[in-house]
């Protein structure tokens, strides 16, 4: 088997960055592996010394440099790639990566629609890859990201968060524990989450959701309920392991 | 491994197992149900992923549209529930 007739390339681990207790960010050099776009997600092979192999996807967290490959892991419970991947990889380490993957989970910069975007733990990769994507296209489509995290300690790049550019509205919402005197009391997202002026469905956003399968399909219906057009709303649904 | 129900992601999770068989992206391809005749995109599919492949059902009626196993002898794709499959626009 061929390495190029699968789609597979080899992969070296050039950067790794702590972002929760739970979660880190990797960097891979990925030589033959084009740009993606925002939205896209790359499969990644890692081969154990016996030749057990294992495939995982990540969404990239950046995109639209060749040969760079940008991804944030979270811990799943009982996952053994993941977990591998957050507290084992050292830099230097190989494995192997395919695509960039995806059509249909995209942001295309030259689109001008309000864009609502809805996260649910570590689904916020590929939407904070969207939102990196209309800061560097300088886009000025109005853009809302509600994001949805267990505890403060949890959520990723907080200070790029807080220093969103003009036009791009961050909610935070906590379902367990929130900073002392936050305004919403700790619970799972609702539809009044997700209200906001200029994101209605009379404003036509486009609407990207991103998360665990039960957060995703919640989410969805509550927008459905709301009156979104279901053809407005793209998921995408990551298991754990 | 724990015994629980498996929980399942959806049709993006095929874009790299099916990379080999479109020329663009197998995500937005449309897909008819042979049973419920639902026509959808892939990446609504319901996947549920397993060590040896993923089995891909209709959102509509869970019938199994798409089964794909990747192997290092190649990658097999049986479409036992699906009527036809369409490039999309």
């Amino acid at each position: 088997m061929t390495a190029g007739s699968s789609g597979w390339h080899a992969a070296t681990v050039v950067g790794t960055q702590r972002l929760t207790e739970t979660a880190r960010a990797i960097t891979l050099s990925a030589p033959g592996v084009g740009g993606a776009l925002p939205g896209q997600h790359i499969d990644l092979r890692l081969t154990a010394p016996d030749g057990y192999q294992a495939v995982r996807s990540y969404s990239l967290v950046a995109t639209g440099v060749d040969e760079r490959v940008d991804i944030g892991v979270d811990r799943v419970p009982d996952g053994e790639v993941s977990g591998y991947l957050v507290d084992d990889l050292q830099v230097g380490d190989q494995m192997e990566v395919r695509g960039p993957l995806g059509g249909y989970f995209v942001w295309h910069s030259d689109d001008v629609a309000p864009v609502l975007l809805v996260a649910g733990g570590s689904g916020l990769a590929p939407l904070l890859a969207i939102l990196r994507s209309r800061v560097a296209a300088g886009s000025a489509a109005p853009f809302r990201l509600v994001y949805s995290v267990r505890t403060p300690g949890d959520v990723w790049y907080p200070d790029e968060l807080e220093a969103a550019p003009p036009g791009v509205e961050v909610a935070l919402l906590y379902t367990r524990d929130a900073p002392p005197g936050w305004p919403r009391p700790p619970h799972r997202i609702t539809a009044h989450d997700l209200v906001a002026d200029g994101f209605s469905p009379a404003d036509r956003p486009d609407v990207f959701v991103c998360g665990s399968t039960g957060f995703v399909e919640g989410a969805a219906a509550l927008l459905t309920g709301m009156g979104h057009d279901p053809a407005r709303i793209k998921t995408e649904r990551f298991g754990g392991a | 491994m724990t015994a629980h129900e498996p929980v399942p992601v959806d049709g993006n999770a095929l874009a790299g197992p099916l990379l080999f068989l479109t020329t663009t992206d197998a995500t937005t391809t449309v897909m008819r149900c042979v049973t419920c005749g639902r026509t959808d995109v892939m990446a609504h599919a319901r996947v549920y992923a397993t060590g040896v492949g993923a089995v891909a059902r209709c959102p509509g009626c869970d019938a199994v549209l798409v089964v794909v196993v990747e192997h290092p002898a190649g990658t097999r794709v049986a479409m036992p529930g699906t009527a036809w499959m369409s490039s999309g626009g």
